[in-house]
């Protein structure tokens, strides 16, 4: 009996097993709940702008007044996010667009041209272009690209064109790291029959690495806007938070997360004015899930 | 044109935009170190803030930042060793793990800010814990769990699957061979992102201006009772860090020599930055020395 007994009980081993199973488990979890009740938070919070208050879906993203504890002509409280939405998208488009082609020499350097002790130095170079907080990038935008596009092209200085520039140096390094993973991903053959058929190294580059590397540096692209698109002191720092709508690059506008950060001190819980900045987070959220899909998608199209 | 010619200009191009790059980095932390340096000193460093005098230090705002690290490590450390070992070690392919791998990366991609905000919707007013340090930590976890996972996730997955194999021939259960074979193997790796997340959370602002709070009161740093008001290690105290610090005397501008603070402050930043940049790599090999017994 005492050794049937024995045998059947399960082994200290598997006593074991299911204890870190069971722990390592739990970990996860804890992970999965946290995103599912930021999700649910933000989601909830920023729709109540929707039902609680009664704005009109379309009025958020299609007016141009940001006002909202002053009532309208209309009789509406003024909620319209359009202007925030442009300067958003606009700082990230332009980043994005100004960071790729230095992104794409980097990762070319870094993989195929450069001698092997200096693709080392600049990877070293990227990595602590990651590591500056993103309050001293806002700092030296504010002391001196807001001086710079100030005497050049006059104005304040704060503006679109120097959130830009701030980003440009903030979205590099990600997009430029990507894009190196993805170059190396490239199988070696490919580029060693286009050499052997007499192609020029460019040629090469051009026609064969980058082409199968496209997906990647896609991928890399959408990051680097994911991160553009959601960075808010040092964007807040440059661009003058005046909620208008941006008429050119030079004038002072705000972006969602500008407004956010600026904002939410100043309202309180529960008010339309703090629904509203709830709103702003909840399109920033589903920017960011709509940048993870296209990522996904591209992924799922870009195999080998 | 000439196929050689077109190769050479477009390498040309090509150094000329990397040298660019390197040049900005150069301008930047030469920028910062140079206008930056002069202003620290002991005092600097000692000193608490001011608010409407020249002359304030940073004495509250660093051991702010670094209460608040530690703090943040001690909180996401252990999760994102669970969720990594069983991202490496036991989760099986299927539907579940996709969105599992999913959810992290929607995490890690998710703004700061956002996070920040929820985290004080929840805990700060929700959960009643105010501006304290300990909301700012848990912001903090949340903004560095997807990388700490990540990190230990390709560290374990990069161990050889021999030694996995060595250790269950032996009669050990998994569980055994992760923690007494796999993971003192990846220890390097780990370590290594280890400092490195330390040196993002360090330099983080956004996820903690609404959480931490941006206020520094005076704490007494003789007072070694934790439920205290005025210990220095009490965590529901609120605590302005280092990086809010820059941003605040920047946005606010009461402060007469907000440029002064703000250049010594992100000298100081960036050079415990780069401290722990070289630290993580130098301990990293080092590590990896030892282990592996390779020279």
């Amino acid at each position: 009996m005492e050794i049937n007994k024995k045998i059947l009980m399960p082994s200290k081993e598997t006593r074991q097993e299911r204890f870190g199973r069971t722990l390592s488990f739990i970990s996860i979890s804890a992970i999965v709940v946290l995103v599912a009740l930021i999700l649910y938070f933000i989601i909830s919070k920023g729709i109540s702008t929707f039902t609680d208050n009664h704005v009109n879906l379309w009025d958020f993203i299609s007016r141009q007044d940001w006002s909202p504890s002053t009532i309208g002509k209309d009789g509406k409280p003024e909620v319209g996010a359009l202007p925030m939405i442009v300067t958003s998208f606009s700082v990230t488009f332009l980043s994005a667009l100004l960071a790729t082609p230095f992104a794409i020499a980097a990762g070319i350097y870094m993989t195929v041209i450069g001698p092997k002790k200096s693709r080392g130095f600049l990877q070293t170079v990227i990595e602590l272009l990651v590591g500056i907080p993103s309050v001293v990038y806002g700092f030296i935008g504010l002391t001196i690209i807001v001086p710079i596009v100030r005497t050049l092209f006059g104005g304040t200085g704060f503006g679109i064109l120097s959130a830009t520039l701030v980003l440009f140096v903030m979205v590099l390094p990600t997009i430029t790291s990507l894009t190196v993973d993805s170059l190396n991903a490239v199988p070696k053959h490919l580029s060693e029959a286009s050499l052997a058929l007499g192609a020029t190294r460019w040629q090469t580059i051009y026609k064969v690495i980058l082409r199968s590397a496209t997906p990647g540096i896609l991928t890399a692209i959408i990051f680097g806007m994911a991160r553009a698109f959601g960075e808010a002191l040092a964007v807040q720092m440059v661009i003058g938070n005046a909620i208008l709508m941006p008429k050119n690059l030079i004038t002072p506008s705000s972006t969602l997360t500008s407004q956010l950060t600026t904002g939410i001190g100043n309202t309180v819980m529960g008010t339309l004015g703090n629904n509203a900045l709830w709103s702003l987070a909840l399109v920033l959220l589903l920017m960011s899930l709509f940048f993870n899909i296209l990522v996904k998608l591209i992924g799922k199209r870009g195999k080998f | 044109m000439n196929p050689k010619v077109v190769n050479k200009i477009a390498t040309g191009v090509i150094y000329g935009l990397v040298i660019l790059v390197v040049a900005i980095l150069a301008a930047l932390i030469g920028y910062i170190l140079v206008t930056g340096v002069p202003h620290i000193s002991w005092h600097f460093l000692t000193s608490p803030a001011q608010s409407f005098l020249a002359g304030g230090g940073i004495r509250d705002q660093l051991f702010n930042s670094i209460y608040l690290l530690v703090l943040t490590l001690i909180i996401s450390f252990p999760i994102a060793l669970g969720a990594g070992i069983y991202l490496a070690e036991y989760a099986p392919k299927n539907w579940f793990t996709e969105i599992i791998k999913t959810t992290i990366e929607v995490l890690s991609s998710l703004p700061s800010v956002v996070v920040g905000l929820f985290c004080y919707l929840l805990f700060v007013v929700q959960m009643r814990m105010g501006f304290s340090i300990l909301s700012g930590a848990i912001a903090l976890t949340f903004f560095n769990l997807p990388l700490l996972t990540r990190n230990i996730e390709t560290s374990l997955e990069s161990v050889s699957s021999l030694q996995r194999e060595a250790g269950l021939s032996l009669g050990l259960s998994q569980w055994k061979t992760i923690t007494g074979i796999i993971l003192p193997a990846a220890v390097p790796g780990i370590i290594t992102g280890i400092i490195l997340s330390a040196g993002r959370v360090f330099g983080e602002a956004a996820a903690l201006i609404y959480t931490a709070g941006q206020s520094a009161p005076f704490v007494d740093y003789t007072n070694w009772n934790i439920f205290s008001d005025t210990s220095f290690l009490n965590p529901l105290r609120p605590a302005e860090t280092l990086a809010v610090h820059i941003w605040k005397v920047n946005s606010e501008g009461i402060t007469p020599d907000a440029n002064a603070i703000s250049s010594g402050s992100s000298a100081v930043l960036i050079i415990v930055i780069l401290l722990f940049n070289i630290f993580a790599h130098w301990i990293g090999n080092r590590l990896y020395k030892k282990m592996t017994s390779s020279k």
